[in-house]
This record gives C-alpha cells, structure tokens and sequence, in this order.
C-alpha cells in the first residue's frame, strides 16, 4: 500500500490514524472471513465423501426402510451437494451449527459445554508452560554446554518423546492411584457437581465467581495432574525454543558490546537479550496455546475431562458432521484470533511493528 | 524484568499448592450409587425412540411398563407392573390389562389407563426405529383408535392383527418402547404436533423409582429417586452414571472408592481387581451370541456333511478357556441363556478325526479352500484365526477377509460371502427376535431382500423349520411355546448351516458393599432399585 502512495503522490494527502486503523481491521476481517470459508469449505467436503453413513448412525442398523428415509430426508441429504453446503453456511452465519447427530443436542450448545473445559486446561497448562519453559530455557542457553543445559535438554526430549497416554496414565496411578495427592479423573468429585452456577463454563473461575472456595479447590485437585502434563508438553517445547532464540542474541555483538561497557550479567541477559526475544517467544507461546486449545484427544480419554478434542473424534467417528465442522470453525477462529492477539502484542513489545 | 528466581518460586507455588493437602480420601456417601461406564450412545431419553443400551439402562429406571421383569427372578419371567392384572379373549387376539390402583407419576399426576393408551399409540405413531416392536402386531397409526383403547380410566385393551402368544406380546411390551408415559405433561410439551418427542428427549415423565436429575452428554447422567414410587422408595436416593472411556481409569477410580460399579472394564484390569480387599467382581450372562455361518449359495457348504464336519472343527474349549476367558461361555443355541425356551445343549466339541471322516464321505477327504469374512475387532479376529487353523487340519484352507462393520456388513447382506462370523444381539426380550431371524425364512429369493433375516442373508430355507417358529409365535400357553422353542433348537442344531458358538458374558468390578445390582442379564437393562451399600 505505502509503494502505491508513493507513485502517486498527487492523491496521497496522508493518511490519518483513524483510517489506516480502519484499513487494517477490514484487512484483518477480510482475511478471517477468508480463512474460515475455506475452512468450512475443505471439512464440509471431506465430511461428505467419508465412507459412514451419517443417516445409519442416527436411526441404527435395524431400522426399516420407512424410518431410514425419513431421517434421510429429514437431514437434507437428498439435495444436490452444493446446495447443502449453501445452507449450511447460511445457518453458520446465523451462528446455527445444526443439531448434533450424536448428542441430539445444538452443537452450539455441546461447543458452549466442552469448550470452556478445554479452555480451562490448556490456560493452566500454557501458564505452567511459560512459567517453568522459559526461565528453563533461558537457564539453559545462559549455562550452555553445562550439566545444567544437558539435564534441561533432557526434560525436554522426554517431554517430545513420551507417548501423553502412557504418561498421563503413570501419573494418575502414582499421584492419584498411590499417593492420594490429587483429584481423579473428571472435573470434580461426584459431590461438588452442579454446585456452582455456570458463569464462563470453566469450574475455577465460575467457583471464584460464587466465592465457594470448596468446589474451587476441589476443581484444583482435578485439573493440576492434567494440566501439569500438558505444561510439560508446552515446557518442552517452549523452553528448546527460548533457549535457541537467547543463544542467537548471546553471540550478537551488541551483547559483547554491552559487557564490554561493564553492565551487569544480569541486565545484559534479561534486559538486552531476552528483551530482543519477547517478540519471538510470544509467537511460539501463541502456537502452542492453539495447540493446546484443540483439545488433547488422548489426556481427555484418560482423565475423562470433557473436552472439545475428544468431542470432535468421537463426532468424526460416528460422521457426525454437523459436530465436526461445528467444532472446527471453532477452533479455526481461536487460532485466527490468536493470531491476532500475538500481532497486537508485537506492537506492545516492538515499537517497530508499529 | 524480574529475575529468572522470581519466576521459579512463582511457578514452584503454584504446583506446591496444587499438590499438598488439597485432596480429601474419597468414599461415595452410603444413599448414593456412583457408576462408571460409557454413555456417549445416549441420544434421547424418550422410550419411543431410545434403542441403545446406556439409554436402556437409563429409561428402565425412569419408566414402568404394563408387565415387566422381576430384577431378583429374571427366570420367572415378565410379571405385573401398572398393568395388575390381564385377560386373553378366546381368539387370542386380544388383551385385557387392569391398571394397578392408586400408582402416580412422579409429578402426582394418577396413572391411568389413558396414560397407557397415549404411551403406546404414541410410540406407533411416531415410527422411530424401535417402533417394530409394536408394529409387528399390526398396530398402525391408522388403526391405533380401535386396536389401542382405553375403555375406562383402569381398563386398557389391545387388539392384535392375528393370534400371537401371549407371552410374544407381552415380552415385547417389557421393552423400553413398552414404557408408560405421563400424558398429560407429555401433552403440555408438545409443540408441532411431535408428541413430545423433542421435550422427552432431554426431560423424562414415568413412574419409576428413579427421574431424571440431569444428563450431560457424554459426561455423565444422574437419577434422582421418585417419592411417589409404588414400589417404595428406593435406598440409593442418587444414582450417578459417569461416562468413563477407559478401563485403567474405571479401575482406578473403583480402587480408590470415588466410584462403586466399574462396567467396562477389560480382561486384565478384571485379573488385577480380583481379590482385592473390598472389590468384588461380577459375571452375569448377556444376550449377544457369537456364531459362523455357512452361505448356502456355495455348493461344498451347501453339502450337510460338511456342514457337520464344520461344526466338528471348531475349538470351543479352547477358545472359551484361553482368550476369550470370562468375556464369553460356550453356547450352541440361538436363544441366550435365560430367555424362555433357551437349552443348554452344546452337543459340538473339537473333534478333528470325527470331521475327517465327514469330509471323506461327503467327497472331500483333500478338504477345499473358502474364505471367511469378519469385521476388524479383536475378539472376532481371534476367533477366525482360531477357526482357520482347527479348519486347517482337516486340509480345509481359509481365506479371511477382514473390513470394517459396514463393509461386512454389505457383503453378508447381498449374500455374497462363503463363510460369516459374527455377533447377534436380541432385540426384544422374546424367543420371536432370534427364532424369526435364525430359523425363519419366509422367501428365500433374492428379490425378497429379507436383509435382516440371518437365515435369508445365508440362503438357508427349511419349510419345516420355518413353519415350526411361525407356530410357537401363535403358541398361547407359556410353557408349551418353550417346550416348541426347545425342540426347534435341537433340530436347528444339527441341520443349520449356522455353528453358534458363545454367549457373552458381561463382567463388573464393583464395591463390595454394594448389593443387589443386577444388570439385567441377557433380556432386560439394569435396575437401581434394589441395590443397597
């Protein structure tokens, strides 16, 4: 935009703030528009030409003729494919999901229940991440070739390599099975169920809301195994990164420079060198968050939390489409939104973005 | 920027205070039941549709029927419900049923005849998948004001399309679609002439021992006891259902006390519970039967010798003793044990020599190639290798093909396997359900299409056969329609292209101080009632 200002200069009085915001957000609206179409468009015909029939799951194997055509019809499976697609993103845009073949309920509703348990678990488990996988990482590019950066690679190779099921496993029997520290699977125990009215979904934060400090901890004994593991699994990979990225600040000469004019070790590594990473680091922290908020289909299993991640793979399985595509518009947009979380927090961190 | 310290001592906080003393020992209180088992094939709640079994368990529990099972003599067989007691006119064709007084719905509302008569016409009416149950008496939606009719607040009667046993039509009504509505609540939530179909797949209005407290899908289902329960009320006032995928965890959480009754869990998580103080396990028959079956269209399978030879060349025992120990019990018959009429001859063994000669003399001492199909799960996948080698030495050689269920599925129907193997789940707690599909066949062409008829799917028609099942459907006295079931089976035994093989066996792990539990075995869903802790 800015080349095509220049050569023609006649017209370009400057542009005031206001516009160029205004540009930007149609720019940004535009590209999210885009990008869940497309979204919409892929899962709609992968879902169509998946070899399970949709209308068999809802009425069974032994329905009569009669029944299945009913429900055939009843599903809008009779119209040309193009023209269910046009429907479907009609009843998108009205924030119409359609109804899930599986739970029978709106999929707006299932999506209102099993996201915020997603949500709840993966901020923990992000928060965890960022808070142990950073310093971690920083350590070990600090103390690089030393025992310290050998055992922090360590941490995090295991963290890549270790299948969540068995882990998830292991801890529930050591912590839960064994030592009686935390809470089992599920989101609370038995008694503290539909305790305290449901404000956001997420039982940590609807507790607070309800000053029951009970439920509170009792949803904290819950959620801390599983959380743990998938901040382990965010440590690993926050803290590789963090540690690569302060590497290539430590070996740039403004960092020689900075010593040499006799600042502190410390100034030079959180001031100068993790300052110059923020940027960097707040992408991966993104990612990762996104990541998490798919749902962990296998830590779901286990820990029976209901989540979105186990609620897609079931929906998929039994080709219960409108479920499906419902849960993946969803998760598109917490991506695209983050996205643009992370672009706004450059702007935050990096005068330059600006 | 704070320093890299501040930063661990605030992550180390967190998991401190997350790890330390938070957690109270848990134990269930001792008037609540907490279940785990998987629940996510729950799509309603409304017993004119509901046909899977966590929704079964569920609807049991909620709803009376007319006539149903005793959960402490399911042998007995169905007995009064709402209905106290019934007439048969001479014809047979129609029944009589006088409502049990003073019974109310759990909303106050009195049960009555009209209660009855909406339950029932509803459920033709609106022609969801269970709907067969009634349907196959000729109740239609057109008929259903003259052949359902209440004639006076305690009167209900029913009429048939033809003579039926007595006990088909009352075996049929113990099932979920036989369970009685609240009409006029139902009626208050009506909206587009659905009958409260919508309403009544999320809200429930019976007259059991249990209501609904709350479902959430694939997460768990809770039931509150009924204060106006005829029966008294039940001494578990809270039943949970937790939907638990996993064994491990279900194992766990039945170790540690944070639930009572595990209901799936696997072989070895059974081995390891077993013994331990203050778990018990339970086995008790249900009504899926494992069985191969021989197409007729293949003219060596067609030969009865070989058929004979088959049967001989299958290694029960060992299957039975080794991997598939405690899931399934040798069972030759088409009726699981415990459904009337059922025997409990298993007159096939494992006898290489016996089907030798059988081959020889049917002109395949040299034994012949054919392929098996099955779908792609373990327990079946089992079995067929057990089969292909046991076939294998009598110089038989088999090919498997291995798919997905409706791959199978879509072979089995068009009739275009040799050899199936595979399960069959009654549907309805009658002889009728597994006689009309294994021993009936109505019309053996392939224009007839009797898809859900095993015996058509493998071209076997035995008119004799065929005609004995269509008489002990008609067989009004109890015990002399069983006594035909009995015979049939026997005959069907020896001349069937079918080699049924196992009933299974549903294993729990529960509490030991929970009592009571019955699943209900191969012909009904669980009851809560009588459990006590």
């Amino acid at each position: 935009m800015a080349g095509i200002a220049e050569i023609r200069p006649k017209e370009g009085r400057r542009k005031s703030p206001f516009r160029a915001a205004l540009e930007k957000a149609a720019k940004t609206i535009v590209t999210v528009v885009v990008t869940m179409l497309g979204l919409l468009f892929i899962t709609f015909f992968i879902g169509r030409v998946m070899p399970v029939d949709p209308v068999l799951s809802i009425v069974g194997e032994r329905a009569s003729k009669e029944v299945y055509e009913a429900a055939y019809k009843a599903l809008g499976l009779d119209q040309p494919l193009i023209v269910q697609f046009f429907l479907y993103i009609r009843d998108v845009v009205q924030g119409n999901f359609g109804i899930s073949l599986r739970t029978g309920f709106p999929v707006a509703d299932d999506i209102r229940r099993v996201f915020p348990a997603t949500m709840e678990l993966a901020t923990l488990g992000t928060i965890f991440g960022v808070l142990l996988g950073v310093p971690l990482g920083v350590l070990a590019a600090v103390k690089r070739g030393t025992w310290i950066d050998q055992i922090a690679r360590v941490i995090a190779l295991i963290g890549y390599s270790m299948p969540v099921f068995w882990l998830g496993l292991i801890g529930l029997l050591l912590f839960y099975g064994i030592l009686g520290w935390v809470g089992g699977p599920g989101r609370l125990d038995i008694f503290f169920q539909d305790e305290v009215p449901q404000v956001t979904g997420m039982i940590l934060i609807d507790s607070l809301l309800d000053g029951n400090l009970e439920v509170f901890r009792n949803a904290l004994t819950h959620i801390i195994l599983p959380a743990s593991l998938l901040g382990y699994y965010s440590l690993a990979y926050i803290s590789r990164m963090t540690r690569s990225f302060m590497l290539e600040q430590l070996n740039s000469e403004y960092i020689i420079t900075a010593r040499v004019k006799g600042l502190s070790e410390r100034a030079v590594i959180w001031q100068h060198a993790f300052g110059n990473i923020k940027v960097q680091l707040i992408t991966v922290i993104a990612l990762s968050y996104a990541g998490l908020l798919e749902g962990s289909v296998l830590t779901e299993i286990i820990f029976a939390w209901p989540g979105i991640g186990s609620y897609i793979t079931t929906s998929l399985l039994s080709a219960d489409m409108n479920a499906v595509m419902g849960g993946t518009v969803v998760v598109g947009l917490v991506f695209v939104l983050l996205n643009i979380l992370a672009e706004l927090l450059y702007q935050f961190f990096d005068p330059r973005a600006k | 920027m704070k320093p890299i310290r501040h930063m661990l001592f605030g992550a180390a906080v967190a998991v401190v205070t997350g790890l330390t003393g938070l957690t109270a020992i848990a134990a269930t209180p001792p008037n609540m039941l907490v279940i785990a088992n998987r629940i996510d094939d729950i799509t309603t709640l409304d017993p004119a549709q509901s046909f899977e079994f966590a929704g079964g368990d569920v609807s049991h529990n909620i709803y009376n029927k007319l006539v149903n099972f005793d959960p402490a003599n399911l042998d007995a067989g169905y007995g009064p419900d709402l209905a106290e007691s019934w007439t048969v006119s001479k014809d047979g064709r129609t029944i009589t049923f006088k409502m049990r007084p003073g019974v109310k719905f759990a909303s106050g509302n009195p049960v009555t005849a009209k209660d009855a008569e909406y339950s029932l016409r509803r459920a033709v009416i609106l022609k969801k998948t269970p709907s067969f149950i009634l349907t196959q008496f000729g109740f239609t939606p057109e008929n259903v004001k003259d052949t359902i009719v209440a004639t006076d607040d305690m009167t209900l009667r029913i009429t048939t399309d033809k003579r039926y046993a007595t006990s088909f039509v009352l075996n049929s009504m113990t099932a979920t679609i036989g369970g009685i509505v609240d009409s006029k609540v139902v009626k208050a939530h009506a909206v587009n002439g659905d009958m409260g179909n919508e309403w009544l797949r999320t809200h429930t209005a019976g007259s059991g021992p249990y209501v609904l407290g709350s479902w959430k899908p694939n997460e768990s289902i809770t039931l509150v006891a009924n204060p106006n329960y005829y029966g008294g009320a039940p001494a578990m006032k809270k039943v949970v259902v937790r939907h638990i995928q996993e064994s491990s965890t279900q194992r766990l959480l039945l170790e540690r006390g944070d639930i009572d009754v595990a209901r799936n869990l696997n072989p070895e998580d059974i081995a390891g519970i077993r013994g331990k103080p203050g778990l018990a396990v339970d086995s008790e028959l249900r009504g899926r039967i494992m069985y191969i079956a021989f197409n007729q269209k293949n003219k060596i399978l067609a030969n009865p010798k070989v058929q004979e030879a088959l049967k001989y060349l299958i290694d029960y025992k060992g299957m039975q003793d080794s991997f598939l120990k405690g899931q399934y019990v040798i069972h030759q018959s088409f009726l699981p044990a415990t459904f009337l009429g059922a025997i409990s001859d298993n007159p096939y063994s494992l006898n290489i020599e016996k089907a030798k000669k059988l081959l020889a003399e049917a002109g395949y001492a040299k034994g012949f190639s054919v392929g098996i199909i099955v779908r792609e799960a373990q327990e079946r996948l089992e079995m067929a290798q057990s089969i292909q080698n046991t076939f294998a030495k009598a110089g038989i050689t088999v090919k498997l093909t291995v798919g997905t269920g409706k791959q199978i599925l879509g072979i089995y129907r068009a009739r275009k396997h040799d050899i199936y193997l595979g399960a069959w789940g009654p549907d309805y707690p009658d002889p009728n359900t597994n006689a009309s599909t294994f021993a009936w066949n109505g019309d053996n062409s392939d224009a007839a299409g009797l898809t859900g008829v095993l015996a058509w799917r493998n071209s076997w028609d035995n008119p004799k056969i065929t005609k004995e099942t269509e008489a002990a459907m008609i067989e009004g006295d109890r015990a002399k329609r069983a006594k035909m079931y009995e015979a049939t089976q026997r005959e069907f035994q020896k001349v069937a292209p079918f080699a049924i093989m196992f009933q299974k066996i549903e294993q729990t792990g529960r509490s030991d101080k929970v009592k009571h539990l019955s699943l209900g075995g191969a012909i009904t869903a669980v009851s809560y009632w009588p459990v006590t802790k």
